[in-house]
């Protein structure tokens, strides 16, 4: 949203200063992006678009932890449970005969009521205290998980009914695309306008300055919980999405590395960007795949057999996500998203750049 | 309900909950001195025991050589991560340092992993194992051992910061950064050496952890079991971490007994500390021993 204006773009009201897509240039830019994209699975093999998806439900679980990281300053180390929490929701609100369609906002939904049961104790906690809590958080929810046979089908998982709308079934990869790409397009639209508004505005100066905030009559505990809600319910939608995408849900998938995963999207795409969720999204979803590439390429060789490269292609991928959260804190800590900016606006002042 | 079998309970509770207390005092160590706040001191635990196991099995070194070993090469890993990792990051929001030991702690664990494999490794015998009866109770030998070095940790500790040079400047810099900085002591080798200290104590903990069940990656979970310990004692007070330790090892073994007797819920073993951790939160989130900020959220 900030960042370079062509000369002779003067603002001349709030309205102006508060847009989106501050140019005519990026809104042109971003009808093309979504057409490219709907043009995606005429073009792409099966692989392909299932990673898309996944970076899609990803990116939009990552968007509700950066709003609570990057735009309120709370940190969560258990927004893989609520992302879990959300898919098994859906999953029951769908056995249930509530059409998936409407089943998946019910997860986000009920999602964000959890979330604002655990982001309780963010009225009273801040900084360390408050990552702990939502450790304890992770660590409960996963516990709950593993015994609510009712909710979660227990150690046996639970199967899920295809997104189906009118009786047409979207439970193929080219077809499951669309739904992603649309939720994506909603989801990323609602938090970009949420930053423009009272509210997103207030949960930037609970992050900036909680004392100069709560001078300015922003009531604290209100708006930490409420950034829990909101995080919670973009989780949600992401896990429904999930969900209905893989048709079956596991105990086992939410575990603290996945939320380790998406403290790693936001970081990496950058805090307090709504763009840089996605980015990181697409990093973490497209790292693993390029250290399978690797471990490929050396297969067979002496580096191969010496370090058993394919037999400990898992444990790999981990290092990589862990040394790539220390890499980027040490040498990019505002993320991909400042980088692309970089990038724009050493295109805009081309011949010129110093 | 048994009395027998509650004392046994509270036995194993306190014998654990050393360890955890041993462990939660070279967290509360790093948060003091550095205030970093470490989710990484698990691996410490892991890295160490691995480091350990690997001399002792792969080149047959007697104990007391490997052990010594492993503590000299904790010391510089220590060292090395404060130095590569963590000063950079000074100065940055807690967020930010938080996520930086958080990648460390899922680094380590793969790398583990990768090296050693998933499945736990038996140490080479070391101590006889024998049943020792002690008021009326049965208890290993190796527990009683564990629960020695344990007390032996707390009370170096003690030493350390009531009388020796390191460990006055050390409880100097955690008072205030630049007073001690203008009496001469030097903060990043404060800082480095905490992280050192840390290093090496929790390496011990995890040796004396493998000697007992044998290393596995399930050694990480300590360093997961030391939040509710600190957070119970309060962040920043050693006796505070010793005691929360304590309390903690305890209630699980309590809670896995009524969990067994009248819930039947299974896993409240694992689970029952975090509840009780958000309790300890919401009530009173300085601890029993912490210092309180005065500032309200």
């Amino acid at each position: 949203m900030s960042g370079m204006t062509p000369a002779g773009d003067f603002r001349s009201s709030y309205r102006a200063d508060t847009t989106i897509f501050p140019t005519r240039g990026s809104r042109v830019a971003l009808l093309i992006g979504i057409a490219i994209l709907c043009t995606c699975p005429l073009m792409l093999g099966r692989y392909e678009l299932g990673l898309l998806i996944t970076i899609g439900f990803m990116g939009i679980a990552a968007l509700g932890l950066n709003i609570l990281v990057g735009f309120t300053g709370q940190i969560s180390i258990g927004h893989a449970a609520f992302f879990g929490f959300g898919a098994f929701a859906s999953a029951l609100l769908a056995e249930h005969h509530v059409p998936v369609p409407i089943a998946i906002w019910g997860a986000g939904l009920m999602t964000a009521v959890v979330g604002l049961v655990f982001g309780a104790p963010a009225a009273r906690l801040k900084g360390l205290y408050l990552a702990i809590a939502t450790l304890a958080a992770q660590f409960i929810l996963e516990d709950f998980f593993a015994r609510a046979r009712w909710f979660t089908g227990g150690v046996a998982g639970r199967i899920t009914e295809p997104y189906t709308v009118f009786g047409v079934s979207f439970d193929r990869e080219e077809t499951y695309f669309y739904v992603v790409l649309a939720h994506v397009v909603l989801m990323f639209l609602a938090a970009a306008n949420l930053m423009r508004t009272r509210d997103g505005r207030a949960l930037v100066a609970v992050r900036d300055h909680y004392l100069s905030a709560e001078i300015m009559g922003i009531n604290l505990a209100y708006y930490r919980t409420l950034s829990f809600a909101i995080s919670s319910f973009f989780a949600g939608v992401g896990g429904a999405l999930y969900a209905h995408y893989l048709l079956f849900v596991s105990v086992e998938a939410f575990n603290i590395l996945f939320s380790i995963q998406f403290l790693a999207m936001v970081i990496i795409g950058g805090l307090g960007s709504v763009m840089g969720s996605l980015m990181g999204a697409a990093f973490m979803v497209l790292l693993p795949e390029l250290v399978q590439v690797g471990a490929d390429l050396l297969a067979g060789s002496a580096i191969d057999r010496a370090l058993k490269l394919g037999a400990s292609i898992s444990f790999l991928r981990e290092m990589v996500v862990g040394a790539a959260i220390i890499l980027f804190l040490i040498f990019e800590p505002d993320g991909l998203a400042h980088r692309w900016r970089l990038v724009k606006a050493y295109w805009k002042l081309y011949p010129y750049s110093h | 309900m048994e009395t027998g079998l509650l004392f046994q309970l509270v036995l194993n509770g306190l014998i654990v909950g050393a360890l955890y207390g041993v462990v939660a005092m070279s967290f509360v160590l790093i948060y003091k001195a550095s205030q970093v706040v470490n989710f990484a001191q698990g691996e410490f635990l892991l890295v160490g025991a691995w480091v350990c196991w690997w001399l002792l099995t792969t080149w047959q070194l007697p104990f007391w050589a490997g052990f010594l070993v492993t503590l000299a090469f904790m010391t510089l890993f220590g060292v090395i991560l404060q130095v590569v990792v963590l000063r950079p990051l000074i100065g940055e929001p807690v967020i930010s340092v938080i996520m930086a030991t958080v990648g460390l702690s899922i680094f380590f664990q793969a790398l583990m992993k990768w090296m050693f494999g998933v499945f736990a490794q038996p140490f080479p015998p070391i101590f006889p194992v024998e049943r020792v009866r002690i008021l009326g109770l049965e208890v290993q030998s190796v527990y009683l051992m564990s629960l020695g070095i344990s007390l032996l940790i707390m009370l170096g500790f003690w030493w350390f910061f009531t009388w020796s040079k390191h460990g006055l400047a050390m409880r100097a810099t955690a008072f205030d950064q630049q007073v001690a900085q203008s009496l001469g002591v030097s903060v990043p080798r404060v800082f480095a050496m905490s992280w050192a200290i840390s290093a090496v104590v929790s390496a011990v903990a995890g040796v004396v952890v493998g000697v007992v069940n044998g290393v596995s990656s399930a050694l990480s979970f300590y360093g997961i079991k030391v939040f509710p310990a600190v957070i119970l004692g309060g962040l920043d007070s050693v006796v505070g971490a010793v005691l929360g330790g304590l309390i903690v090892g305890v209630l699980e073994n309590l809670a896995q007994y009524v969990d067994a007797e009248w819930l039947n819920w299974g896993n409240m073993y694992q689970v029952a500390p975090f509840y009780a951790l958000i309790l300890i939160l919401l009530i009173k989130p300085y601890g029993l021993f912490g210092t309180k900020t005065i500032e309200r959220v």
